[in-house]
Protein backbone atom coordinates (compact mmCIF):
# COMPACT_ATOMS: atom_id res chain seq x y z
CA UNK A 1 0.00 0.00 0.00
CA UNK A 2 1.51 3.59 -1.14
CA UNK A 3 2.26 5.86 1.99
CA UNK A 4 -0.60 8.43 3.59
CA UNK A 5 1.98 10.72 3.49
CA UNK A 6 -0.74 13.64 5.05
CA UNK A 7 -1.31 10.95 7.82
CA UNK A 8 2.45 10.44 8.10
CA UNK A 9 3.53 14.18 8.54
CA UNK A 10 1.01 14.35 11.19
CA UNK A 11 3.78 11.80 13.28
CA UNK A 12 6.19 14.40 13.31
CA UNK A 13 5.44 17.34 15.73
CA UNK A 14 8.00 19.62 13.20
CA UNK A 15 4.84 19.65 10.71
CA UNK A 16 2.80 21.09 13.18
CA UNK A 17 1.47 24.50 13.21
CA UNK A 18 3.86 26.92 11.77
CA UNK A 19 3.69 29.94 9.69
CA UNK A 20 3.98 28.61 6.72
CA UNK A 21 4.67 25.22 5.60
CA UNK A 22 7.89 23.68 5.93
CA UNK A 23 9.14 22.19 2.86
CA UNK A 24 12.09 20.31 4.16
CA UNK A 25 14.16 18.29 1.74
CA UNK A 26 17.52 17.29 4.01
CA UNK A 27 16.60 14.26 5.50
CA UNK A 28 19.56 12.71 3.86
CA UNK A 29 22.18 15.10 6.46
CA UNK A 30 19.48 14.19 9.32
CA UNK A 31 15.69 12.92 9.26
CA UNK A 32 13.15 14.68 11.59
CA UNK A 33 11.77 12.49 14.90
CA UNK A 34 8.40 11.12 15.06
CA UNK A 35 6.45 12.12 18.42
CA UNK A 36 7.17 8.40 19.22
CA UNK A 37 10.58 8.24 19.03
CA UNK A 38 10.63 11.36 21.17
CA UNK A 39 8.05 10.05 23.27
CA UNK A 40 10.03 6.84 24.10
CA UNK A 41 12.60 9.13 25.33
CA UNK A 42 11.10 11.51 27.31
CA UNK A 43 9.33 8.04 28.96
CA UNK A 44 12.34 6.23 29.46
CA UNK A 45 13.97 9.43 31.29
CA UNK A 46 10.88 9.85 33.25
CA UNK A 47 10.29 6.31 34.36
CA UNK A 48 13.22 3.73 33.67
CA UNK A 49 16.41 5.88 33.94
CA UNK A 50 19.69 4.13 35.54
CA UNK A 51 23.15 3.14 34.32
CA UNK A 52 22.84 0.51 32.55
CA UNK A 53 24.56 -3.24 33.24
CA UNK A 54 25.87 -2.17 36.48
CA UNK A 55 23.15 -1.62 39.54
CA UNK A 56 21.52 -4.86 40.83
CA UNK A 57 18.02 -3.11 42.24
CA UNK A 58 14.89 -3.09 39.96
CA UNK A 59 15.40 0.67 38.21
CA UNK A 60 18.62 -0.29 36.85
CA UNK A 61 17.54 -3.71 35.34
CA UNK A 62 14.66 -2.31 33.75
CA UNK A 63 17.17 0.33 31.73
CA UNK A 64 19.33 -2.30 30.95
CA UNK A 65 16.29 -4.43 29.55
CA UNK A 66 15.07 -1.40 27.23
CA UNK A 67 19.11 -0.78 26.27
CA UNK A 68 19.33 -4.42 25.14
CA UNK A 69 15.53 -4.46 24.13
CA UNK A 70 16.54 -2.04 21.39
CA UNK A 71 19.58 -4.26 20.76
CA UNK A 72 17.39 -6.65 19.67
CA UNK A 73 14.58 -4.36 17.70
CA UNK A 74 17.80 -3.35 15.93
CA UNK A 75 19.30 -6.60 15.07
CA UNK A 76 15.82 -7.50 13.38
CA UNK A 77 15.49 -4.46 11.77
CA UNK A 78 18.59 -5.41 9.59
CA UNK A 79 17.87 -9.30 9.91
CA UNK A 80 21.11 -9.36 11.78
CA UNK A 81 21.84 -13.65 13.26
CA UNK A 82 22.78 -12.13 16.98
CA UNK A 83 21.88 -9.33 18.84
CA UNK A 84 25.24 -9.97 19.90
CA UNK A 85 26.81 -8.85 16.46
CA UNK A 86 24.77 -5.70 17.00
CA UNK A 87 27.35 -2.49 18.18
CA UNK A 88 26.03 0.70 19.91
CA UNK A 89 28.30 3.76 18.75
CA UNK A 90 28.13 7.23 18.39
CA UNK A 91 26.95 7.51 14.52
CA UNK A 92 28.36 5.91 11.75
CA UNK A 93 31.20 7.68 11.73
CA UNK A 94 32.29 6.22 14.48
CA UNK A 95 31.28 2.73 13.76
CA UNK A 96 34.08 3.22 10.46
CA UNK A 97 36.85 4.30 12.69
CA UNK A 98 36.16 2.03 15.05
CA UNK A 99 37.05 -0.36 12.23
CA UNK A 100 39.49 1.00 10.52
CA UNK A 101 41.70 1.03 13.99
CA UNK A 102 40.20 -1.79 15.75
CA UNK A 103 40.50 -4.25 12.66
CA UNK A 104 42.87 -2.42 10.66
CA UNK A 105 45.54 -1.72 13.15
CA UNK A 106 45.34 -5.76 13.94
CA UNK A 107 45.36 -7.17 10.39
CA UNK A 108 47.23 -4.30 8.00
CA UNK A 109 50.65 -3.32 8.07
CA UNK A 110 52.76 -1.32 5.57
CA UNK A 111 52.48 -1.95 1.73
CA UNK A 112 48.70 -3.73 2.26
CA UNK A 113 46.10 -2.49 0.32
CA UNK A 114 43.12 -1.25 1.27
CA UNK A 115 39.87 -0.31 -1.32
CA UNK A 116 37.94 2.34 -1.03
CA UNK A 117 35.43 4.09 -4.05
CA UNK A 118 35.93 7.63 -5.22
CA UNK A 119 32.17 8.32 -3.82
CA UNK A 120 32.29 7.87 -0.33
CA UNK A 121 31.90 10.44 2.19
CA UNK A 122 34.81 11.49 4.70
CA UNK A 123 33.47 9.32 6.73
CA UNK A 124 35.06 6.49 4.98
CA UNK A 125 38.29 8.03 3.34
CA UNK A 126 39.48 10.12 6.70
CA UNK A 127 40.02 6.79 8.47
CA UNK A 128 41.51 5.26 6.04
CA UNK A 129 43.96 7.85 5.55
CA UNK A 130 44.91 8.01 8.94
CA UNK A 131 45.90 4.70 8.83
CA UNK A 132 48.06 5.10 6.23
CA UNK A 133 49.42 8.27 7.83
CA UNK A 134 50.10 5.36 10.70
CA UNK A 135 50.79 2.19 9.06
CA UNK A 136 51.62 3.16 5.60
CA UNK A 137 48.85 1.09 3.92
CA UNK A 138 48.06 2.12 0.11
CA UNK A 139 44.39 3.19 -0.69
CA UNK A 140 43.15 2.37 -3.59
CA UNK A 141 40.02 4.04 -5.31
CA UNK A 142 36.87 2.74 -7.67
CA UNK A 143 36.76 5.36 -10.05
CA UNK A 144 33.08 6.92 -10.68
CA UNK A 145 31.96 6.95 -14.41
CA UNK A 146 30.56 10.03 -16.30
CA UNK A 147 26.97 8.03 -15.62
CA UNK A 148 28.17 8.82 -12.07
CA UNK A 149 27.95 4.40 -11.27
CA UNK A 150 30.66 3.02 -9.88
CA UNK A 151 33.73 2.17 -12.96
CA UNK A 152 33.51 -1.57 -11.98
CA UNK A 153 35.82 -2.63 -15.08
CA UNK A 154 39.06 -2.81 -13.14
CA UNK A 155 37.39 -4.27 -10.25
CA UNK A 156 39.46 -7.63 -10.65
CA UNK A 157 42.59 -5.62 -10.37
CA UNK A 158 41.70 -3.18 -8.09
CA UNK A 159 40.74 -5.59 -5.48
CA UNK A 160 44.07 -7.90 -6.31
CA UNK A 161 46.16 -8.40 -3.18
CA UNK A 162 43.83 -6.20 -1.22
CA UNK A 163 43.33 -6.85 2.52
CA UNK A 164 39.95 -5.06 2.66
CA UNK A 165 36.99 -3.13 0.61
CA UNK A 166 34.78 -0.37 2.49
CA UNK A 167 31.89 1.57 0.27
CA UNK A 168 29.04 3.21 0.72
CA UNK A 169 26.25 1.28 -0.58
CA UNK A 170 24.16 4.62 -1.79
CA UNK A 171 25.86 7.64 -2.38
CA UNK A 172 24.89 10.82 -0.17
CA UNK A 173 25.60 12.97 -3.29
CA UNK A 174 24.58 11.17 -6.12
CA UNK A 175 21.70 8.73 -4.77
CA UNK A 176 23.47 6.22 -6.84
CA UNK A 177 22.78 2.81 -5.26
CA UNK A 178 25.76 0.30 -5.53
CA UNK A 179 25.83 -3.66 -6.16
CA UNK A 180 26.09 -4.39 -2.79
CA UNK A 181 26.45 -8.21 -3.34
CA UNK A 182 28.21 -8.04 -6.60
CA UNK A 183 31.06 -6.11 -4.89
CA UNK A 184 30.71 -7.96 -1.94
CA UNK A 185 31.68 -11.40 -3.98
CA UNK A 186 34.73 -9.56 -5.95
CA UNK A 187 35.95 -8.46 -2.31
CA UNK A 188 35.62 -12.10 -1.13
CA UNK A 189 36.80 -13.96 -4.11
CA UNK A 190 39.96 -11.77 -3.95
CA UNK A 191 40.30 -12.58 0.06
CA UNK A 192 39.05 -9.05 0.95
CA UNK A 193 37.07 -8.95 4.29
CA UNK A 194 33.98 -6.44 3.36
CA UNK A 195 33.17 -3.03 4.84
CA UNK A 196 29.53 -1.26 4.40
CA UNK A 197 28.23 2.16 5.04
CA UNK A 198 25.11 1.81 4.91
CA UNK A 199 24.51 5.38 6.55
CA UNK A 200 22.24 6.23 3.17
CA UNK A 201 20.64 2.49 2.31
CA UNK A 202 18.84 1.44 5.85
CA UNK A 203 16.49 4.22 6.47
CA UNK A 204 15.12 3.90 2.89
CA UNK A 205 15.56 0.31 1.63
CA UNK A 206 14.60 -3.07 3.91
CA UNK A 207 18.08 -4.31 4.68
CA UNK A 208 19.14 -8.15 5.07
CA UNK A 209 22.69 -8.02 6.10
CA UNK A 210 22.71 -12.40 5.35
CA UNK A 211 21.70 -12.15 2.27
CA UNK A 212 23.83 -9.26 1.68
CA UNK A 213 26.71 -11.64 2.95
CA UNK A 214 29.05 -8.56 4.12
CA UNK A 215 31.28 -8.77 7.01
CA UNK A 216 30.73 -5.32 8.84
CA UNK A 217 27.82 -3.32 8.11
CA UNK A 218 27.59 0.28 9.62
CA UNK A 219 24.41 3.06 9.74
CA UNK A 220 23.55 5.91 11.72
CA UNK A 221 20.20 6.73 14.01
CA UNK A 222 19.70 10.11 12.49
CA UNK A 223 19.14 9.58 9.46
CA UNK A 224 16.33 6.87 10.17
CA UNK A 225 14.39 8.71 12.42
CA UNK A 226 16.02 8.45 15.56
CA UNK A 227 17.93 10.32 17.84
CA UNK A 228 21.30 11.94 17.30
CA UNK A 229 24.03 10.28 19.06
CA UNK A 230 24.06 6.89 18.01
CA UNK A 231 25.22 4.46 15.49
CA UNK A 232 25.33 0.91 14.91
CA UNK A 233 27.86 -1.56 13.51
CA UNK A 234 26.87 -5.04 12.77
CA UNK A 235 29.48 -7.20 12.11
CA UNK A 236 29.92 -11.33 11.88
CA UNK A 237 30.19 -12.56 15.46
CA UNK A 238 33.68 -14.53 14.48
CA UNK A 239 35.49 -10.99 13.01
CA UNK A 240 34.09 -9.13 15.80
CA UNK A 241 35.35 -11.80 18.75
CA UNK A 242 38.50 -11.85 16.61
CA UNK A 243 38.65 -7.78 16.59
CA UNK A 244 40.67 -6.10 19.83
CA UNK A 245 38.44 -3.54 21.74
CA UNK A 246 38.31 0.11 20.06
CA UNK A 247 38.41 2.50 23.06
CA UNK A 248 39.15 1.38 26.51
CA UNK A 249 37.29 1.94 29.63
CA UNK A 250 34.57 0.80 32.27
CA UNK A 251 31.77 -1.46 30.83
CA UNK A 252 34.11 -3.10 27.78
CA UNK A 253 36.10 -5.10 30.42
CA UNK A 254 35.84 -8.95 32.54
CA UNK A 255 38.77 -7.92 34.37
CA UNK A 256 41.33 -5.42 35.14
CA UNK A 257 44.53 -5.88 36.88
CA UNK A 258 47.23 -3.05 37.42
CA UNK A 259 49.17 -4.68 34.39
CA UNK A 260 46.80 -5.89 32.08
CA UNK A 261 43.08 -6.29 31.21
CA UNK A 262 40.51 -8.64 29.38
CA UNK A 263 37.91 -7.44 27.27
CA UNK A 264 34.52 -8.23 28.27
CA UNK A 265 32.42 -10.42 25.48
CA UNK A 266 30.27 -9.19 22.47
CA UNK A 267 28.92 -6.55 21.77
CA UNK A 268 29.82 -4.88 25.28
CA UNK A 269 33.58 -5.46 24.05
CA UNK A 270 33.12 -2.75 21.56
CA UNK A 271 31.30 -0.21 24.18
CA UNK A 272 32.99 1.30 26.58
CA UNK A 273 31.78 3.81 29.02
CA UNK A 274 28.07 5.00 29.59
CA UNK A 275 26.17 4.23 26.17
CA UNK A 276 23.56 6.34 24.47
CA UNK A 277 20.39 4.89 26.58
CA UNK A 278 17.86 6.86 25.83
CA UNK A 279 18.92 7.26 22.50
CA UNK A 280 19.23 3.21 21.82
CA UNK A 281 15.58 3.44 22.90
CA UNK A 282 14.49 6.34 20.60
CA UNK A 283 16.52 3.82 17.64
CA UNK A 284 14.55 1.06 18.80
CA UNK A 285 11.09 2.96 18.33
CA UNK A 286 12.58 4.43 15.07
CA UNK A 287 12.59 0.78 13.73
CA UNK A 288 8.82 0.13 14.79
CA UNK A 289 8.05 3.27 12.76
CA UNK A 290 9.86 2.47 9.56
CA UNK A 291 8.70 -1.00 10.43
CA UNK A 292 4.87 -0.07 10.43
CA UNK A 293 5.08 2.43 7.21
CA UNK A 294 6.43 -0.73 5.99
CA UNK A 295 10.01 -0.43 4.04
CA UNK A 296 8.90 -1.88 1.15
CA UNK A 297 6.60 1.20 0.68
CA UNK A 298 8.87 3.39 2.47
CA UNK A 299 11.48 2.94 -0.55
CA UNK A 300 8.62 2.67 -3.55
CA UNK A 301 7.82 6.04 -2.11
CA UNK A 302 10.74 7.53 -2.47
CA UNK A 303 11.60 6.05 -6.12
CA UNK A 304 8.31 7.90 -7.18
CA UNK A 305 9.43 11.05 -5.87
CA UNK A 306 12.33 10.47 -7.32
CA UNK A 307 11.45 9.88 -10.72
CA UNK A 308 8.55 12.83 -10.36
CA UNK A 309 11.01 15.38 -9.48
CA UNK A 310 13.82 14.30 -12.19
CA UNK A 311 11.36 14.81 -14.76
CA UNK A 312 9.57 17.91 -13.69
CA UNK A 313 12.51 19.75 -12.90
CA UNK A 314 13.83 18.49 -16.36
CA UNK A 315 10.36 19.85 -17.56
CA UNK A 316 10.33 23.51 -16.15
CA UNK A 317 14.09 23.84 -16.87
CA UNK A 318 15.68 21.86 -19.19
CA UNK A 319 19.46 22.84 -19.79
CA UNK A 320 19.58 25.65 -17.24
CA UNK A 321 19.30 22.60 -14.21
CA UNK A 322 21.71 19.57 -14.05
CA UNK A 323 21.03 16.86 -11.96
CA UNK A 324 23.77 14.65 -10.63
CA UNK A 325 23.26 11.05 -10.67
CA UNK A 326 22.08 8.34 -12.63
CA UNK A 327 18.62 8.33 -14.52
CA UNK A 328 15.66 7.55 -11.92
CA UNK A 329 15.93 3.86 -11.61
CA UNK A 330 15.87 0.64 -8.42
CA UNK A 331 19.55 2.26 -8.50
CA UNK A 332 18.83 5.06 -7.61
CA UNK A 333 17.57 6.67 -3.90
CA UNK A 334 15.69 10.19 -3.16
CA UNK A 335 18.87 12.24 -3.21
CA UNK A 336 18.54 14.98 -5.76
CA UNK A 337 21.77 16.86 -6.68
CA UNK A 338 21.82 19.91 -8.52
CA UNK A 339 23.11 22.71 -10.57
CA UNK A 340 21.25 25.76 -11.55
CA UNK A 341 22.11 28.01 -13.92
CA UNK A 342 25.85 28.52 -12.98
CA UNK A 343 24.48 29.98 -9.36
CA UNK A 344 26.56 28.97 -6.56
CA UNK A 345 24.91 26.32 -4.11
CA UNK A 346 25.20 28.85 -1.29
CA UNK A 347 23.05 31.60 -3.07
CA UNK A 348 20.11 29.27 -4.15
CA UNK A 349 19.94 27.58 -0.65
CA UNK A 350 19.41 31.10 0.73
CA UNK A 351 16.76 31.69 -1.91
CA UNK A 352 15.22 28.61 -0.96
CA UNK A 353 15.09 28.95 2.23
CA UNK A 354 13.24 32.12 1.59
CA UNK A 355 10.69 30.12 0.17
CA UNK A 356 10.85 28.26 3.17
CA UNK A 357 12.49 25.13 1.41
CA UNK A 358 15.58 23.45 3.30
CA UNK A 359 18.28 22.15 0.72
CA UNK A 360 21.50 21.82 1.40
CA UNK A 361 24.59 23.60 -0.14
CA UNK A 362 28.00 22.10 0.15
CA UNK A 363 30.36 19.46 -0.49
CA UNK A 364 28.30 17.11 1.81
CA UNK A 365 31.86 15.74 3.40
CA UNK A 366 32.72 14.24 -0.06
CA UNK A 367 35.39 16.55 -1.60
CA UNK A 368 37.01 13.86 -3.61
CA UNK A 369 33.33 13.15 -5.38
CA UNK A 370 33.14 16.93 -5.67
CA UNK A 371 36.55 17.29 -8.34
CA UNK A 372 35.26 13.84 -10.01
CA UNK A 373 32.22 15.87 -10.55
CA UNK A 374 34.24 19.24 -11.42
CA UNK A 375 32.26 21.35 -9.03
CA UNK A 376 33.38 22.81 -5.92
CA UNK A 377 29.75 22.15 -4.47
CA UNK A 378 25.93 21.16 -5.10
CA UNK A 379 23.01 22.26 -3.91
CA UNK A 380 21.07 18.61 -2.46
CA UNK A 381 17.22 17.59 -2.32
CA UNK A 382 16.38 14.56 0.04
CA UNK A 383 13.02 12.93 0.17
CA UNK A 384 12.05 10.89 2.79
CA UNK A 385 8.79 9.49 4.19
CA UNK A 386 6.77 12.28 4.72
CA UNK A 387 7.76 14.23 1.59
CA UNK A 388 5.33 14.37 -1.20
CA UNK A 389 5.40 15.88 -5.04
CA UNK A 390 3.77 19.17 -3.63
CA UNK A 391 7.78 19.28 -1.77
CA UNK A 392 9.32 18.85 -5.50
CA UNK A 393 6.78 21.37 -6.93
CA UNK A 394 7.64 23.80 -3.95
CA UNK A 395 11.07 23.51 -5.17
CA UNK A 396 10.50 23.52 -8.60
CA UNK A 397 8.88 27.15 -7.43
CA UNK A 398 11.36 28.03 -5.28
CA UNK A 399 13.76 28.08 -8.41
CA UNK A 400 12.17 29.70 -10.72
CA UNK A 401 11.89 32.63 -7.80
CA UNK A 402 15.59 31.79 -7.36
CA UNK A 403 16.38 32.59 -11.02
CA UNK A 404 13.66 35.65 -11.05
CA UNK A 405 15.90 37.39 -8.24
CA UNK A 406 18.77 36.99 -9.93
CA UNK A 407 17.68 38.42 -13.34
CA UNK A 408 18.82 34.98 -15.07
CA UNK B 1 11.48 39.28 -2.49
CA UNK B 2 11.61 41.40 0.87
CA UNK B 3 14.76 40.42 3.27
CA UNK B 4 16.61 39.13 0.79
CA UNK B 5 17.61 42.31 -0.59
CA UNK B 6 19.80 43.14 2.71
CA UNK B 7 21.62 40.39 1.89
CA UNK B 8 22.09 40.93 -1.97
CA UNK B 9 22.02 44.49 -2.79
CA UNK B 10 22.38 45.56 -6.59
CA UNK B 11 26.30 46.79 -6.08
CA UNK B 12 27.06 42.80 -4.83
CA UNK B 13 25.14 41.34 -8.04
CA UNK B 14 27.06 44.00 -10.04
CA UNK B 15 30.55 43.01 -8.58
CA UNK B 16 29.34 39.33 -8.61
CA UNK B 17 28.10 39.12 -12.13
CA UNK B 18 30.91 41.94 -13.30
CA UNK B 19 33.93 40.58 -10.90
CA UNK B 20 36.80 43.39 -11.41
CA UNK B 21 40.82 42.47 -11.14
CA UNK B 22 39.47 38.88 -12.14
CA UNK B 23 42.63 36.48 -12.59
CA UNK B 24 46.55 35.91 -12.13
CA UNK B 25 49.72 37.61 -11.29
CA UNK B 26 53.33 36.48 -12.04
CA UNK B 27 54.99 35.16 -8.72
CA UNK B 28 57.11 36.61 -8.05
CA UNK B 29 56.94 39.12 -7.65
CA UNK B 30 53.60 38.94 -6.58
CA UNK B 31 52.46 36.37 -4.08
CA UNK B 32 49.63 34.17 -4.35
CA UNK B 33 47.69 33.04 -1.17
CA UNK B 34 44.94 31.01 -0.79
CA UNK B 35 41.66 30.67 1.41
CA UNK B 36 39.07 27.93 1.63
CA UNK B 37 35.72 27.83 3.53
CA UNK B 38 35.63 24.51 4.91
CA UNK B 39 32.06 25.11 5.32
CA UNK B 40 30.76 25.15 1.50
CA UNK B 41 34.16 24.31 -0.08
CA UNK B 42 34.55 27.83 -1.81
CA UNK B 43 38.52 28.77 -2.47
CA UNK B 44 39.91 31.67 -3.35
CA UNK B 45 43.40 32.80 -4.46
CA UNK B 46 44.67 36.73 -3.86
CA UNK B 47 47.82 37.63 -6.39
CA UNK B 48 49.57 40.19 -4.41
CA UNK B 49 52.03 42.45 -5.41
CA UNK B 50 53.93 45.33 -3.08
CA UNK B 51 56.21 47.75 -4.12
CA UNK B 52 59.63 48.78 -2.50
CA UNK B 53 57.48 51.77 -0.92
CA UNK B 54 54.74 49.29 0.71
CA UNK B 55 52.59 50.21 -1.97
CA UNK B 56 50.06 47.97 -3.40
CA UNK B 57 50.47 48.26 -7.33
CA UNK B 58 48.65 45.19 -8.61
CA UNK B 59 45.90 42.59 -7.18
CA UNK B 60 44.06 39.63 -8.94
CA UNK B 61 41.51 37.57 -7.76
CA UNK B 62 41.07 33.57 -8.77
CA UNK B 63 39.11 31.00 -7.46
CA UNK B 64 35.43 30.36 -6.85
CA UNK B 65 33.13 30.92 -4.88
CA UNK B 66 29.20 31.88 -4.31
CA UNK B 67 28.24 35.90 -4.97
CA UNK B 68 29.02 37.04 -1.44
CA UNK B 69 32.29 35.78 -1.35
CA UNK B 70 33.16 36.51 -4.59
CA UNK B 71 31.77 40.45 -4.23
CA UNK B 72 33.48 40.82 -1.43
CA UNK B 73 37.11 39.72 -2.82
CA UNK B 74 35.72 42.17 -6.25
CA UNK B 75 34.94 45.12 -3.71
CA UNK B 76 38.34 44.53 -1.78
CA UNK B 77 40.50 44.49 -5.07
CA UNK B 78 38.96 47.88 -6.08
CA UNK B 79 39.27 49.40 -2.67
CA UNK B 80 42.84 48.40 -1.69
CA UNK B 81 44.83 48.44 -5.17
CA UNK B 82 46.86 51.75 -5.01
CA UNK B 83 46.67 51.46 -1.13
CA UNK B 84 49.58 50.88 1.25
CA UNK B 85 49.80 48.02 2.80
CA UNK B 86 49.39 50.02 6.20
CA UNK B 87 46.21 51.78 4.53
CA UNK B 88 45.00 47.99 3.33
CA UNK B 89 45.21 46.63 6.87
CA UNK B 90 43.30 49.72 8.46
CA UNK B 91 40.70 49.00 5.68
CA UNK B 92 40.44 45.09 6.83
CA UNK B 93 40.29 46.71 10.22
CA UNK B 94 36.89 48.47 9.51
CA UNK B 95 35.45 45.81 7.23
CA UNK B 96 35.91 43.40 9.78
CA UNK B 97 34.32 45.54 12.44
CA UNK B 98 31.44 45.49 10.28
CA UNK B 99 31.04 41.75 10.27
CA UNK B 100 33.44 40.83 13.80
CA UNK B 101 31.18 40.84 16.46
CA UNK B 102 29.23 38.11 14.55
CA UNK B 103 31.61 36.46 13.14
CA UNK B 104 33.59 35.79 16.78
CA UNK B 105 30.25 35.39 18.37
CA UNK B 106 29.92 32.16 15.91
CA UNK B 107 33.32 30.52 16.29
CA UNK B 108 34.59 32.12 19.46
CA UNK B 109 37.03 34.27 17.75
CA UNK B 110 38.22 35.61 14.35
CA UNK B 111 40.41 32.62 14.51
CA UNK B 112 43.48 35.20 13.74
CA UNK B 113 43.63 36.38 17.44
CA UNK B 114 45.79 39.21 16.14
CA UNK B 115 43.68 42.05 14.68
CA UNK B 116 40.94 42.07 16.44
CA UNK B 117 39.56 44.93 14.70
CA UNK B 118 39.37 48.49 16.27
CA UNK B 119 38.11 50.29 13.26
CA UNK B 120 39.58 53.79 12.42
CA UNK B 121 36.88 56.56 12.12
CA UNK B 122 38.96 58.01 9.16
CA UNK B 123 38.65 55.12 7.16
CA UNK B 124 35.36 55.11 4.58
CA UNK B 125 34.56 51.83 3.44
CA UNK B 126 32.34 53.17 0.68
CA UNK B 127 30.64 50.72 -1.31
CA UNK B 128 31.86 47.80 1.11
CA UNK B 129 28.91 48.91 3.41
CA UNK B 130 26.71 46.85 0.71
CA UNK B 131 28.08 44.13 2.44
CA UNK B 132 26.99 45.01 5.79
CA UNK B 133 23.26 43.13 5.42
CA UNK B 134 25.16 40.02 5.70
CA UNK B 135 25.30 40.17 9.21
CA UNK B 136 21.62 39.25 9.42
CA UNK B 137 22.81 35.79 7.96
CA UNK B 138 25.59 34.33 10.24
CA UNK B 139 26.36 31.55 8.06
CA UNK B 140 27.70 34.16 5.10
CA UNK B 141 29.43 36.40 6.86
CA UNK B 142 32.82 33.54 6.66
CA UNK B 143 32.18 34.11 2.89
CA UNK B 144 32.40 37.98 3.43
CA UNK B 145 35.32 37.73 4.89
CA UNK B 146 37.27 35.10 3.05
CA UNK B 147 39.14 36.93 1.01
CA UNK B 148 39.89 39.41 3.34
CA UNK B 149 41.44 36.94 5.82
CA UNK B 150 43.30 35.58 2.71
CA UNK B 151 44.49 39.09 2.06
CA UNK B 152 45.56 39.65 5.37
CA UNK B 153 47.68 36.86 5.26
CA UNK B 154 49.91 37.56 1.74
CA UNK B 155 50.41 41.08 3.50
CA UNK B 156 51.92 39.25 6.40
CA UNK B 157 54.11 37.27 4.38
CA UNK B 158 55.32 40.08 2.19
CA UNK B 159 55.73 41.69 5.40
CA UNK B 160 57.83 39.20 6.62
CA UNK B 161 60.15 39.42 3.76
CA UNK B 162 60.56 43.37 4.01
CA UNK B 163 61.25 43.66 7.41
CA UNK B 164 64.32 41.20 8.46
C1 LIG C 1 27.16 7.98 3.32
C2 LIG C 1 27.39 8.65 4.64
N1 LIG C 1 28.35 8.19 5.46
C3 LIG C 1 28.59 8.75 6.65
C4 LIG C 1 27.86 9.83 7.11
C5 LIG C 1 28.18 10.40 8.45
O1 LIG C 1 27.15 10.23 9.35
P1 LIG C 1 27.32 10.64 10.87
O2 LIG C 1 27.63 12.10 10.87
O3 LIG C 1 26.02 10.33 11.50
O4 LIG C 1 28.44 9.83 11.42
C6 LIG C 1 26.86 10.34 6.28
C7 LIG C 1 26.03 11.49 6.68
O5 LIG C 1 26.40 12.57 6.93
C8 LIG C 1 26.62 9.74 5.03
O6 LIG C 1 25.69 10.22 4.20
Amino acid sequence: MALDVQAIKKDFPIFDERDKPLVFLDSAASSQKPRAVLDAMTDYYERSHANVHRGVYALAEEATARYEGARSRVARFINAPSEREVLFSKNVTESLNLVAQSWGRANLSAGDVVVLTEMEHHANIVPWLMLKEQLGIELRYIPVTPEHVLDLSHLDQLLDGAKLLSFTAMSNVLGTVNPIRRLTDAAHAAGAVVVVDAAQLVPHQRTDVQALDVDLFAFTGHKMLGPTGIGVLWGREALLDSMPPFLGGGGMIREVRLDGFTPDELPHKFEAGTPPIAEAVGLGVACDELDRYGMDEVWAHEQQITEYAIRTLAERFGDDLVVFGPPASDQRGGVLSLGFKGLHPHDITQVLDHSGVCVRAGHHCAKPLMKCLGVGAVVRASFYVYNDTSDVDALADALQACSDFFGL
Amino acid sequence: MPGLEDLYREIILDHYRNPRNRGELETPPARRVEGFNPLCGDEIVVYVQVDDDGRIDDIKIGGQGCSISQSSASMMSSAVKGKTVDEARALTRAFKALMTIHESRLDGGDGSGTDTPTPDPEVKLGDLEALQGVVKFPVRIKCATLSWNTLGQGLDEVGTEITP
